[in-house]
């Protein structure tokens, strides 16, 4: 096999011997399926109750992407303020880091309590989690403008909105698609971490409800689901990224050489 | 005659880590129109400060500062300007990188979409003759350093200016790449008489393109000496292994050493 077609492969094989490793444990050692479930059964499981797990991934991706679409739109508005002014930067950064140090599982029972059991406490928490990588990336992006490059600019007579239209934000772009990946990662954590709290719905609500009950394997397949998903929002941004911003790949590629 | 770029009796201090810094101490430097001026000095001289003043980007603490009779009070929108690194926009395409300042400068900004045809046209040349005719539709990173280089230059010139600011453009470049750039702008020079004040630290460069190089003293930084350079023009390398280049190129290494020191 050429090396190209084994790079290609590589993903699929790792994640093929991971879970046939994870079987084999559990044959050999005699693994107690209360403690451990081997993923045949999760499959199983996934299998006999399909529209279930449908039911309740497609839950817990709407809300997920709900809640990263309101991150990206806050954030690229915030990091463009941010980005703007030093003033404004410096202001506000404190308060940003101090607010994404706390710990969202520790909001969500206030928001279960301001927006009562559902969707929404999980959305408003995909959004909280999501947000700030975004924010801080653009903002970098912006902020690491060439001074040398500014200068030939504003020399020219360019004004704040003329630097930030020709320079500031295509540059801003790679660090903003970057963080995407961050960021839609995070956003199943927040959707997740609510839904376990305080949901009707979604994968969360169904590990803590099955786990509850020792239906370990519904709780298994539950978590690869969500492993699933996670995934797949993650290529889907991995894509988006390589699309708009091959000139910094490209880049970078010739730089080292 | 008036000068073309007055400089008058300018100081520059700005505020550093430990007390003031006084950058420039009552310099005066006068450039005709069409005159290539090469500015020499120690480093930390603060040439290229004098950059970001003649272009309007500093204010100075004392002093005035005047092109074509003009005083200098804000960016002066006339100037083109290249450095060390040739500050390329990676997602554009080297010929929309040369059209940059045309999308700002007025009134090329406001035309820039009905005349767009033109100005291609006109950026296309302007890379030929530097030598990097097609080279339009690649993106900055395929080209080599002295292409960048090359590309920087076309940029600083697209908008026909009267004054060509360069603040060490050819000092990351190889030995042979250097003097091809030398040559290249000897060209444009020649062909298209804007005036030029050239920051360097290379004195066999400031030698072969200058019609006068100005000395700079050390921090804070004035004008010490203003050294003709009486070779004839067109000027071909060869001029540059004369013995006469040599004795000027000595002279100021001579000032500088001196300078340094005191």
């Amino acid at each position: 096999m050429n090396p190209r077609t084994l790079e290609k492969l590589s993903p699929w094989l790792f994640t093929i011997a991971i879970f046939l490793a994870w079987e084999l444990a559990c044959i050999v050692f005699k693994v107690n399926t209360s403690v451990l479930q081997p993923p045949s059964a999760a499959f199983a499981a996934m299998f006999k109750l399909w529209r279930v797990f449908l039911y309740h991934s497609w839950v817990t991706l709407w809300v997920t992407m709900v809640g990263f679409a309101l991150a990206v739109g806050f954030g690229i508005i915030l990091g463009l303020v941010v980005g703007w002014s030093r003033a404004i930067y410096r202001g506000l950064y404190p308060v940003m880091i101090g607010f994404n140090t706390i710990p969202k599982v520790a909001i969500v029972p206030l928001l279960i309590l301001w927006f009562g059991i559902g969707e929404v406490p999980a959305i408003v928490t995909a959004f909280l989690i999501s947000f700030f990588p975004i924010v801080v990336n653009i903002a970098t992006g912006l902020a690491t403008t060439e001074p040398e490059l500014e200068d030939v600019l504003r020399a020219l007579g360019a004004g704040k909105l003329d630097i930030m239209l020709k320079v500031g934000i295509p540059r801003a772009l790679p660090y903003f698609f970057g963080s995407l990946k961050i960021a839609i990662t995070l956003a199943f954590v927040g959707t997740v971490v609510s839904e376990t709290l305080g949901a009707n719905a979604g994968l969360g609500y169904l590990i803590a409800l099955e786990g509850a009950s020792f239906r370990m394997a519904n709780v298994y397949a539950a978590l690869l689901l969500l492993a699933f998903e996670g995934v797949l929002m993650y290529a889907v941004f991995a894509g988006i990224e390589q699309h708009f911003t091959k000139w910094a790949f490209r880049s970078q590629m010739s730089a080292a050489g | 005659m008036e000068a073309f770029v007055d400089i008058d009796g300018v100081t520059l201090k700005y505020r550093g880590a430990s007390g003031d810094i006084v950058a420039l101490q009552d310099a005066t430097l006068k450039v005709q129109r069409g005159e290539f001026a090469a500015v020499v000095g120690p480093s930390g001289c603060g040439k290229s400060t004098l950059m970001r003043l003649v272009t309007g980007l500093h204010k100075p603490t004392a002093g005035t500062i005047a092109i074509d009779g003009k005083q200098v009070t804000g960016p002066v929108k006339m100037a083109g300007m290249a450095f060390q690194n040739a500050n390329m926009l990676p997602w554009r395409k080297v010929i929309d990188n040369v059209l940059l300042p045309l999308e700002i400068v007025e009134p090329h900004r406001s035309q820039f979409r009905s005349k767009k045809a033109e100005f291609r046209a006109k950026a296309e040349q302007l890379l030929a003759t530097v030598g990097l005719a097609g080279f339009g539709d690649r993106y900055p990173w395929e080209l080599s350093g002295g292409m960048q280089q090359r590309v920087s230059l076309c940029r600083s010139l697209i908008h026909e200016p009267a004054l060509l600011m360069l603040d060490e453009p050819f000092a990351a470049l190889d030995a042979f790449t250097r003097e091809e750039l030398w040559c290249v702008l000897r060209d444009l020079w020649q062909r298209l008489g804007f005036t030029v004040i050239l920051v360097t630290h290379d004195l066999r460069e400031a030698a072969f393109l200058a019609d006068n190089i100005y000395v700079m003293s050390a921090r804070p930084g004035h004008i010490v000496q203003i050294k003709p350079v009486p070779f004839a023009r067109p000027r071909d390398l060869q001029v540059t292994y004369e013995k006469e280049f040599g004795d000027i190129v000595m002279e100021l290494r001579m000032k500088i050493a001196q300078v340094r020191q005191s």
